[in-house]
């Protein structure tokens, strides 16, 4: 990719606004459309186009494999110790009201982490699928394009 | 109408996506529209294209008639709008799926949940368990793919050399399947 300069320069500009979005649509859920696995999604297409335009192995210097297998499982796993939190706190599983002094509040606290767990895991998800797919690639040649 | 060029199909199928949104959103379904977006036009494009890259650029010819699965084709698809004859029209306040838990739902998520958007509150709250699930199956789907695709952690320094797609030593522990 040395010789796409319209790409890479197009590229660096995008990148920031997709991941900003990415974050709004993550933590605007509660009130507009959008939540976690939108989110992700985004938040990984903003790496996905990184590695397509700038080569995978910067793209994995950015977001080390070990450290976005880590995520993967780090989500869900937050995602299920609210529910035990709310075990804990004398609720049932899944049950956010208490996590509060005010049962709105504990709902609304509740669903922006559980959101936030749902996000990191479909964001390293995607992530993770999209790199192990590309690294098995021979790296396509210029010409090609 | 016989495409054997699979970029092409590809692309078509982004399109189709992309399109869908448009219809989801004109349905007011804007979560499941942007979903359709992000993940039907966008990721799902560039992965059939990274297996693109993988495997081949156009479609074999095939070796049988394609008679016997247009046949196939054409039965299941009458079954499936013969199925739909029976369904509630579109918006009908009286169809079945409006009067089980829906009102409850929908009265409830501003005293209950207090946020204004009932998709979440009922994704994140009212259904949290199903939504655990979901996040799960994700979660399985990348292990899947880490398993058969990704060979451990140092997968992504290593070249592939061997025209069958084998990557030389180092396999993970689960890799002695046959």
């Amino acid at each position: 990719m040395r010789h796409h300069l319209v790409l890479r320069v197009v590229t660096k500009m995008l990148i920031s606004p997709i991941l900003l979005f990415a974050l709004y649509v993550q933590f605007h859920g509660d009130y507009g459309p959008g939540g976690g696995f939108q989110a992700g999604v985004i938040f990984a297409a903003a790496f996905i186009l990184y590695a397509l335009v700038f080569s995978l192995e910067t793209a994995r210097k950015v977001a080390p494999d070990g450290v976005v297998r880590a995520l993967m499982a780090t989500g869900v796993l937050l995602y299920a110790s609210v529910g035990i939190a709310g075990l804990l706190l004398g609720g049932n599983y899944l049950d956010y009201s208490v996590l509060a002094h005010d049962s709105k509040q504990g709902q609304h606290l509740g669903i922006l982490i559980i959101e936030f767990g749902v996000g990191v895991t479909v964001a390293a998800v995607m992530i993770t699928v999209f790199f192990t797919f590309a690294g098995r690639n021979p790296p396509i040649s210029d010409e090609e394009w | 109408m016989r495409l054997r060029n699979l970029f092409a199909v590809v692309m078509l199928t982004g399109v189709f996506s992309l399109l869908s949104a448009g219809l989801l959103v004109n349905l007011d379904a804007v979560d499941v529209a942007f979903t359709e977006a992000a993940v039907g036009a966008g990721i799902s494009t560039v992965l059939m294209l990274a297996t693109l890259a993988l495997t081949a650029r156009r479609e074999k010819i095939p070796a049988h008639t394609p008679i016997l699965p247009l046949i196939v084709v054409l039965i299941a698809g009458a079954a499936l709008i013969y199925g739909t004859l029976d369904m509630p029209r579109f918006g009908d306040p009286k169809a079945p799926i409006h009067g089980h838990v829906a009102p409850k739902y929908i009265e409830g998520s501003r005293t209950e949940i207090g946020i204004p958007n009932i998709v979440t509150s009922v994704l994140a709250s009212y259904r949290g368990f199903d939504t655990l699930g979901e996040v799960t199956v994700i979660f399985t789907a990348g292990i899947g793919v880490l398993l058969l695709l990704g060979g451990g952690l140092a997968a992504g320094t290593r070249r592939r050399d061997s025209s069958d797609g084998h990557t030389p030593g180092g396999n993970p522990p689960s890799g002695d399947a046959p």
